[in-house]
């Protein structure tokens, strides 16, 4: 269905190829995962299917691809419209009208589909969706799932033979991301339709692919084959296939349900030790919170997001704020650095050392005081960056800390090593601009920490570089808060999870109780082992290299 | 409705009435957007030949009451607000001109008399500040509200039909045209969302996110930021098939162009015709050559556009009451000025209390039939909606 022949893609005479010697067929009806490390070309290698590179983007295209037989070399995107549909990483950038139902037709009006075909079509890809609610609804009062399988639907419509998807699932949240994906392996069974898609969290994904195709990156060739396969010779590796290598075995599994029956072996021999707390506990906890709402709310748009919330966090604890889109985190978040002022209740930082004792009230607090006292990286890091260079960004940054200058630049050459100092901030990948956006909140040396959604759009080794950075500052006695829709993460690095729903918490503890109190939020490890309370391939390795018998760990969890 | 039959009256009567009686909206009961621009330019036509501040009065309670009975919670329908505040506006600049300028009207009751700025010979007929006559400002106050019912008919119009809608009952040769439109309109609230976003995010730099500075500060980045997003959309709607063009014969495409221009040339010496005083005889068979030239052209062009479109709004029963309700209403007020111009324009001097001509008022009265026979809009959960949509814009790009 689609043939790549040679293919190479460069921007630029004199840039290296970002995609060089490219070779390989997708057979009809199959569903191929895309994976490879951050800025490898993953989403050029799909513009390439639906002729927006070079069409849209520029670059030269050498060698040949040919989707259903045509070369999208002499047929521009429109002229392949009805055989491939594409979704890019935002729905939203990617909606033409304004409802649900019209949206659906866009693509079959544009390709001259008869009006009876299209009215048939736009009720059965609702059905098939699971859209039909939300036919009338305008696209932007839709969820982040919801928008998602519009997105999906408006290019199913003039049915084409090809899907191409980038990153799918990475803004959702898991239950969501379960939506989109069982439309998907519904598309592959019913229909034969051939899906391409990329994704950064291979742990969703992998267990529906007939095949995978693996960038591997630094020049060498891409390999295409069977999942398991590939998967045991790739630098990103979900948690459930690094858990087989660390036990051994071989092939790996895949899916969650593989890995149990092959674990009854190794849950036997973790089962005399206890995994290890994440860190040690820090001296601080238990003291004075960093940051205290009590009976929180706040009002936006004249609904309450959040009712009632009360949260605590101590310095030298990390927290996970987790719950579905539009549940309220981001807006508790923003309620701590004084973004949304309380309705009722209130939030107080603690009191800066300098000052008159007094906790800190984040709405009343002047922007250059809160700085010093808690920071937030937004959902976008986007936001945070203003200046043209890192080297500006870095400067600016120092001076509005009122740290001494270079600070900044330290943090980011210890963050990103391979940044030169004239980058523009919009050039840099997700991971990096993370990255740079953390060190820009760190410069002021804000005791507590909050981070909304990181981990978007990161691969596996950015994602590790992250957990070791938030560690390190955990240990050093910062209070560090993250929403997140990651559970890897969260078992990674939280000491505490709090689930919050409607702008209320439904579930508050430690890490694993709370994750494994539920499948939605348990990660794989833990659905592996369970009922032994293991989280993560680390704390598994470390138990297996100890030997048997001694105790792993510094405590009891 | 069914209350006005009485208990006398039989069933079918009542059954009668009920079919009359306005459905909740959906999809395909809509009314045609064409209608209700129809119907807030009748009201307009109406306003423009008075300047009675009762008629016009009356014309703006009309739109409004419209408005508020069949306005859905769309983005559009909430500007009906702004249309006001603007009209109010033009009303206030154009006494306040009559106040400090003067007024060629005249009159003999003086309120008040300004300082007199005296000025240079050069700009002779121009008078700053002087006497202030209550006629002056009446004939202001009047002239002021005839442009807001003017821009509040408008508004109207603005609030209830949807864009999208009317688009879609464009021709085909147009229609791509009219999708960029779109498009482009729905540019500026997202770069207003950006900047009060961007603005926000300066507080997590720790500057102030108010005053000038900041305003500047992020007008860089909201900008590149937009137009990243316009790259992203053209792209997308490339790969859905925006711009398929089908293949014509030469000589249709030339037959096209030929008709449109010359049709153009046509309305263009017509309309020229008509509003100079000599060429009255020349000018109305021109002008519709001219446009049937267009139409045959325009209809021409759109056979080089494959695109069908997918249930478009349909021109029922419903759609020639709303437009009919604005005709009655302009032929009713143009009427009436023919007969008694003293009433839809009264004199400003001698000053005269105006009176409510009958016969005009009942013809924008007649303009209410909309608020009982356009379908009723469906309520939605729209305020929770927006909140949730609100919390998850909060970050997302």
């Amino acid at each position: 269905m689609i043939r790549f022949s040679s293919v190479s893609v460069r921007y630029g005479e004199d840039a290296p190829p970002v995609l060089d010697g490219v070779d390989l067929t997708v057979p009809e009806g199959e569903l191929c995962l895309l994976v490879g490390p951050s800025g490898v070309g993953k989403s050029t290698l799909l513009g390439t299917v639906s002729g927006l590179v070079p069409h849209f983007t520029g670059g030269t295209l050498g060698g040949e691809v040919t989707v259903a037989g045509r070369s999208t070399a002499d047929h521009p995107p429109r002229e392949l419209a009805d055989v491939v549909g594409t979704v890019g990483q935002d729905p939203a950038a990617h909606f033409v009208t304004e409802t649900v139902e019209d949206e659906l037709a866009y693509g079959m009006e544009s390709l001259g589909v008869p009006p009876d075909v299209m009215r048939r079509r736009v009720e059965e890809t609702l059905d098939l969706l699971g859209l039909a609610e939300l036919r009338d609804r305008r696209l932007d009062s839709l969820s982040g799932g919801q928008r998602q399988r519009v997105a999906i639907g408006s290019v199913l419509t003039p049915h084409p033979g090809v899907l191409v998807l980038d990153e799918p699932t990475s803004a959702l949240d898991p239950a969501a991301a379960e939506e989109v994906l069982a439309v998907l392996q519904r598309l592959v069974h019913d229909l034969g339709t051939t899906v391409l898609l990329a994704e950064h969290r291979l742990e969703r994904v992998v267990q529906y692919a007939d095949s995978v195709l693996l960038l591997p990156g630094s020049g060498r060739a891409p390999v295409r084959g069977a999942p398991a396969e590939v998967l045991e010779r790739s630098p990103v590796r979900p948690p459930v296939v690094r858990l087989a290598q660390v036990a051994g075995w071989s092939p790996v599994p895949l899916s969650v349900r593989d890995a149990r029956r092959r674990a009854a072996g190794l849950r036997e021999r973790l089962a005399s030790r206890r995994p290890p707390s994440p860190r040690a506990p820090a001296a601080g906890t238990g003291g004075a919170p960093l940051v205290e709402t009590e009976g929180l709310v706040v009002r936006r748009g004249g609904v309450d997001v959040l009712r009632g919330v009360g949260l605590r966090v101590a310095a030298g604890e990390a927290v996970a704020l987790m719950g579905r889109n539009g549940a309220g985190k981001s807006t508790l978040l923003g309620a701590m650095v004084g973004l949304h002022a309380p309705a009722r209740g209130a939030v107080r930082l603690a009191p800066a050392p300098d000052g008159d004792g007094r906790p800190v009230v984040p709405h009343r607090t002047a922007p250059g005081a809160l700085l010093r006292r808690a920071g937030l990286v937004p959902q976008d890091p986007r936001d945070l960056l203003f200046a043209e260079t890192v080297a500006e960004e870095c400067a600016t940054a120092d001076a509005e800390a009122g740290a001494e200058p270079g600070r900044c630049r330290e943090l980011v050459r210890r963050l990103l090593p391979e940044v030169a100092d004239a980058t523009h901030p919009r050039d840099l990948s997700e991971g990096q601009r993370l990255a740079l956006a953390l060190a820009v909140v760190l410069a002021a040396a804000p005791p507590l920490l909050l981070l909304d959604e990181p981990t978007r759009g990161l691969d596996y080794a950015a994602k590790d570089r992250l957990v070791a950075i938030l560690g390190e500052l955990v240990s050093a006695g910062h209070g560090v808060l993250l929403a997140t829709h990651d559970v890897e993460l969260a078992a990674e690095l939280a000491d505490r999870v709090v689930v919050v729903a409607e702008g209320e918490v439904v579930a508050e503890g430690p890490t694993a109780r709370v994750v494994t109190g539920s499948p939605a939020f348990a990660p794989q490890v833990a659905k592996v082992l369970a009922p032994e309370p293991w989280l993560t391939v680390g704390a598994v390795a470390r138990a297996l290299e100890e030997g048997p018998g001694a105790p792993a760990g510094a405590g009891p969890a | 409705m069914s209350d006005a039959v009485g208990p006398g009256a039989a069933g079918e009567g009542r059954r009668a009435l009920g079919s009359l009686r306005a459905p909740v909206a959906h999809r395909s009961n809509a009314l045609h957007a064409g209608a209700w621009w129809l119907w807030a330019l009748g009201l307009a036509t109406a306003a423009s030949r008075t300047t009675n501040p009762l008629l016009l009065g009356l014309v703006v309670a009309v739109a409004g009451y419209v408005v508020a009975a069949r306005r859905t919670d769309a983005p559009w329908a909430r500007a009906f607000g702004f249309f006001l505040a603007l009209g109010a506006v033009v009303v206030a600049v154009r006494v306040l001109f009559a106040l400090l300028l003067g007024s060629p009207i005249g009159g003999s009751r003086v309120l008040v008399t300004l300082p007199e700025v005296p000025l240079p010979d050069w700009l002779a007929g121009v008078r700053l500040g002087g006497r202030v006559t209550a006629e002056a400002l009446y004939f202001a106050f009047c002239d002021g509200l005839r442009l807001a019912a003017l821009l509040i008919c408008l508004g109207a119009a603005n609030a209830l039909a949807d864009p999208g809608r009317l688009l879609k009952s464009l021709p085909g040769a147009l229609y791509e045209m009219g999708v960029a439109v779109v498009v482009a309109m729905q540019f500026a609230p997202r770069l207003v969302a950006d900047l009060v976003r961007m603005r926000t995010a300066q507080r997590l730099r720790g500057r102030a996110d108010r005053g000038v500075r900041s305003l500047v500060r992020v007008a860089r980045p909201v900008l590149e930021g937009a137009l990243e997003r316009s790259v992203a959309l053209a792209a997308a709607m490339d790969a859905r098939g925006y711009g398929r063009t089908a293949a014509v014969p030469p000589a249709v495409r030339r037959a096209t162009n030929g008709l449109l221009l010359g049709g153009l040339l046509g309305v263009c010496v017509g309309v020229y015709g008509l509003l100079s005083a000599e060429g009255a005889g020349f000018g109305l068979p021109l002008l519709l050559a001219g446009a049937a030239s267009a139409v045959a052209g325009l209809w021409l062009g759109g056979r080089r556009s494959p695109r069908t479109r997918y249930r478009p709004a349909r021109w029922g029963a419903r759609a020639w009451l709303v437009a009919g309700a604005g005709a009655v209403a302009a032929a009713g007020v143009i009427v009436a000025a023919r007969a008694d111009p003293s009433a839809l324009t009264p004199s400003a001097v001698p000053l005269t209390a105006p009176t409510l001509p009958l016969g005009a008022a009942a013809a924008v009265l007649v303009g209410l039939l909309p608020a009982l026979v356009a379908p009723v809009p469906a309520t939605t959960g729209g305020r929770r909606t927006a909140a949730a949509a609100a919390e998850r814009g909060e970050g997302a790009a």
